[in-house]
């Protein structure tokens, strides 16, 4: 099935949850809104012609520049993407969904935005969550259990924001 | 020896009983600590051969004798570390246990006819008895160092050891169901001649026993594939995870001399002990093998020690050599492998060389004639003094006892 | 009278008191087995483990947040410190992945000298692996022959680039230099002397008793299972999922393996690919189990043997360049572009989103290795204590990978 028939497919069965499309670039993308993503991906997952049974990836994006000069070079207003690379193991082909959020819930600093989890549809998008909660700092609603994995538990911050700047000292260490 | 010394000399009887025991501790200790550093640099050689390297080369020469040696003084020269919630006395005094107990089972274990530290009647059972004793240093050792990998190591010990000693316990009985002694000496003895004589060939029963044998004492000595107490890709080191320096040698110097002990232990009941493979005695000295004296009687002793020695440490080689080529077992499986082939197997055996007995059917040493007259003809006797060390060197096959100025001490014991 | 009858009646509480507690045991991060720093709490009832819990991150360097900092030329070093053992992959995963977001091809001759030296990789990867594994179940000596051919593969890797480790040889573009003069006979030579070897470790650990009484049936993974954790690479492939990447990926990673014969190590129909060389599955081990992790590793190791064979041919036979590196400030196009390649230990996939300039906006790795981890409370529910260093064994983890 093409990406494009796949697009129209998708739009006439989820309608407004799907978002923008990029079929241009190198891995075409579609961008699912927050909301509709888990019945999107339970989609997904379980058409059998579909079948992307294989979560490959979750990455957060923060596109922001702090400093106001290079602002202007930023591609689109600031924003936080959340990327989901889907692979089918039968059929072979790959598929990536994107969630477009605001750096901050309801644009009050230091809200993480929310995403509704997909972790009871692919069992590795668990530690994946807990990766990007960790590292771009994004709410996975319902997720069985949504802790920092990388970084220590009282670690303060997301080091993968733009605007994150790395603590003086952690627990009497010299950190800069 | 303490006959000369009372009756020359004169001495007080009591001191020198006191005199002589030190002494044969003392030689017993010298055995089991230098044998634990030969083992020691013999496991390091054998598995760096097995494994395609050198081993240690630079201590001591070309072939690092001395690498033990200085591993031994770095150890002693490292702190004495104790966990803070450790069993402060329990924590100190296991590794003294685990030692002791192999150490002491060394005491009855004859290296050639007479040569024993303590010679005893019932040697056979003491040895065994005080060797078992060896797990509760671990289990203390374990229990004591207030680590969770320490108490697995040692619960893993105690469940092992214990289901360990009944086939271990049953393949020891065989050999001495057919000698009729428990007296180590003697069993040694009538296994003298050719290499037919020895248990391991007396029939097909006691061939299987000598394997069965063998893997139980792997097991009941902790070597792989059932070192399960200290496995360390599990346990991290077990039940001497919290150990250090000389501490944890002492648990290496126990570990080595069991294994020493339950090799000549081996060798004595099942591959005849300091008996050659071939009558070189009885060829030389004809009728009089049995009756040596003198300078033929030490020769021939250290020959026998020699060839005892011999046994033991390939016994201890292949242990090695099991070691560093096969992976462990888990602990349901060591378990599964006594409860359900060693103990059954065992036992059938048992059953087994009964049967061959009682049937008369014909002996492994049957099979080639005898140079060693009446060798089989000698009833289990039982020793009428309870203690004598070093007294008495019996000869080459107890018939007589003779002390060493030749005197006649007791009458021919059959006849 | 009295105090006898009191006494026994304690000892009947004290009889029916008799329970067991459970005790939460720390595996790790210093652990003999655990293959770094990962440190796993077990729940314990006496040798029963009924809860893993998995802590990661005592590794981690923040190489995404330095991969921000840096060009993608500058990056390689710190993608060699992610999966250690495998360096090369890495180098490879990364280079492709932008190479993919330039559209830049590489000449014919930098394509089999990749195929060559990640084949190589893998070899020597699978022999750590491999030997590692054995260690794991208590088997010291195959853990040393493994090593001993594995620094065969290292000392030419050192002769190509240098480095023993952490390479840096294929980058952006192709590789840092061509192959030396005479690396090929070289190479052929250890392939030659390394064919027999592998019937040595197959008679000390695949067919060994003890080894198949220690992870068949244990650790059972099925095909759904394997491929919701994101499993991938032999532990995917030991469950009966028929994929690898060298086959089934991407266009822009199969084009390397264009031309190429061989065959996806995966059972079907209860064989492998070319098993009648190598002993057959025993009859306890089940698909998914440990046994098929660790079995699928050893024919891979042919495999590459096959492969790097083909590639010297056709690395011989090819006459344009080994591929010049990219400038190190080369700009990148704006876009995005992801790319997972077959790692020796399953599916490396690297991301990069760019802004247009030669530092990337983001550069996302993800990690085989992560995946496969995180199946490991699963698989080591309910199990002995010494069934977890076989299974997190058999899963072939590099902590550094994992924690990046």
């Amino acid at each position: 099935m093409g990406q494009q028939d796949l697009v129209s497919r998708l739009q006439e069965t989820f309608g407004n949850s799907i978002g923008a499309v990029q079929l241009e670039s190198i891995d075409p993308w579609i961008e699912v809104s927050a909301d509709g993503l888990p019945e999107v991906c339970r989609y997904l997952r379980d058409q059998p012609d579909l079948k992307f049974d294989y979560l490959s990836c979750i990455s957060g994006v923060d596109y922001f520049e702090p400093d106001p000069k290079k602002a202007v070079k930023l591609d689109g207003s600031p924003r936080l993407e959340v990327v989901y690379h889907l692979w089918s193991v039968a059929h072979k082909t790959s598929l990536v969904l994107k969630v477009i959020l605001p750096r901050w819930k309801d644009d009050q600093e230091g809200v993480l935005p929310e995403v509704p989890s997909v972790a009871d549809i692919w069992r590795t998008a668990d530690w994946h969550e807990r990766e990007v909660y960790d590292l771009s700092g994004v709410h996975f609603r319902g997720h069985p259990d949504l802790r920092r994995i990388l970084c220590p538990e009282d670690w303060l911050g997301h080091p993968l924001r733009k605007d994150y700047e790395m603590p003086l000292e952690y627990h009497g260490i010299r950190c800069r | 020896m303490s006959q000369y010394l009372i009756s020359h000399w004169g001495w007080y009887p009591p001191l020198v009983y006191t005199l002589m025991a030190m002494l044969a501790a003392s030689l017993v200790l010298l055995v089991i600590a230098g044998g634990s550093v030969v083992f020691i640099w013999m496991e390091r050689k054998v598995a760096g051969r097995i494994q395609d390297r050198l081993g240690p080369t630079r201590v001591g020469g070309k072939f690092g004798w001395l690498q033990t040696i200085a591993d031994g003084i770095k150890l002693l020269s490292k702190e004495d570390l104790r966990p803070e919630g450790a069993d402060a006395m329990l924590f100190r005094i296991a590794p003294y246990v685990a030692f002791c107990a192999s150490y002491g089972s060394f005491i009855a274990l004859p290296f050639a006819t007479g040569w024993v530290g303590l010679d005893i009647n019932v040697a056979v059972f003491f040895v065994v008895a005080v060797l078992g004793l060896e797990v509760f240093g671990v289990i203390l050792a374990g229990y004591a160092s207030a680590s969770k990998w320490s108490l697995f190591g040692a619960m893993r010990e105690a469940a092992q050891v214990i289901s360990y000693e009944v086939p271990l316990g049953l393949c020891i009985v065989i050999p001495v169901m057919i000698a009729g002694t428990m007296d180590l000496t003697k069993i040694g003895n009538l296994q003298s001649g050719w290499f037919t004589n020895w248990y391991l060939f007396h029939d097909p029963f006691t061939f299987i026993t000598f394997f069965v044998y063998y893997t139980c004492a792997l097991a009941s000595v902790n070597r792989a594939p059932f070192d399960l107490a200290e496995a360390e890709s599990e346990l991290v080191a077990g039940f001497h995870t919290e150990y250090s320096g000389l501490r944890w040698s002492f648990f290496f110097m126990a570990e080595y001399g069991s294994m020493f002990l339950v090799s000549a232990l081996g060798s004595i009941l099942f591959l005849g002990g300091w008996n050659g493979p071939v009558p070189v005695a009885a060829w030389i000295f004809g009728e009089h093998a049995s009756q040596l004296s003198g300078f033929a009687f030490v020769l021939a002793n250290v020959l026998g020690l020699m060839a005892f020695i011999l046994k033991a440490v390939l016994g201890v080689t292949v242990m090695m050599w099991i070691r560093w080529t096969l992976p462990r077992l888990r602990i349901d499986q060591v378990i599964t492998t006594c409860w359900k082939y060693c103990t059954p197997i065992a036992a059938v055996m048992f059953v087994g060389v009964i049967s061959w007995q009682l049937m008369g059917l014909p002996n492994g040493g049957d099979v080639l004639p005898h140079h060693e007259q009446g060798s089989r003809r000698l009833p289990g006797s039982l020793r009428e003094r309870p203690f004598e060390t070093g007294d008495a060197l019996p000869s080459a096959n107890s018939v007589g006892f003779e002390s060493e100025h030749g005197e006649q001490e007791r009458g021919q014991v059959d006849g | 009278m009295s105090t006898t009858e009191e006494k026994s009646s304690e000892n009947k509480v004290v009889e029916f008191d008799v329970r067991t507690d459970e005790m939460l045991v720390n595996m790790g991060p210093q652990h003999p087995s655990t293959h770094g720093v990962l440190r796993l709490v077990l729940r314990t009832d006496g040798e029963v483990v009924s809860e893993v819990t998995p802590h990661l991150g005592y590794l981690h360097r923040c190489a995404e947040k330095i991969g921000e900092n840096l060009t993608p030329r500058q990056w390689i070093p710190y993608t060699d410190r992610m999966d250690y053992l495998a360096g090369m992959s890495m180098n490879l995963g990364w280079s492709l992945c932008v190479e993919k977001l330039m559209n830049l091809h590489v000449p014919e001759k930098a394509r089999h000298l990749r195929v060559i030296i990640a084949e190589m990789q893998r070899i020597a990867s699978h022999l750590v692996g491999m030997g590692a594994y054995g260690l794991d179940l208590g088997s010291f000596s195959p853990f040393l022959y493994a090593f001993r051919e594995r620094e065969r593969i290292l000392d030419l890797f050192e002769e190509a680039c240098g480095a023993r480790l952490t390479y840096s040889y294929l980058t952006v573009g192709g590789a840092t230099a061509d192959l030396p003069t005479g690396w090929l006979q070289k190479c052929e030579a250890f392939l030659d002397q390394f064919l027999p070897v592998i019937d040595e470790y197959h008679a000390l650990l695949t067919t060994n008793s003890i080894f198949i009484k220690r992870c068949a049936g244990i650790g059972v993974m099925s095909a759904e299972m394997a491929t919701s954790y994101g499993c991938s690479g032999p532990v995917l492939r030991g469950s009966g999922v028929d994929l690898d990447l060298r086959r089934d990926g991407e266009e822009w990673y199969t084009n390397m393996y264009d031309g190429y014969a061989f065959e996806v190590i995966v059972e079907k129909d209860g064989h492998y690919p070319n098993d009648h060389v190598y002993p057959g599955v025993p009859p306890e081990a089940v698909l998914g189990d440990c046994w098929h992790r660790f079995y699928v590793r050893m024919l891979e190791v042919r495999q590459a043997i096959d492969l790097v064979r083909q590639a010297i041919d056709r690395y011989s036979a090819a006459t344009d360049s080994y591929g010049e590196p990219v400038k190190l400030n080369e700009k990148l196009p704006k876009g995005e572009a992801y790319l997972e390649t077959e790692a020796p230990r399953g599916q490396m996939g690297f991301y990069v989103v760019s802004d247009g300039s030669a530092i990337p906006y983001r550069a996302r790795a993800r990690s085989s290795c992560f995946c496969n981890l995180s199946v490991t409370s699963e698989l080591c529910r309910n199990t002995l204590i010494a069934d977890i260093p076989a299974i997190v064994g058999s899963l072939d983890i590099v902590m550094g990978e994992i924690d990046r």
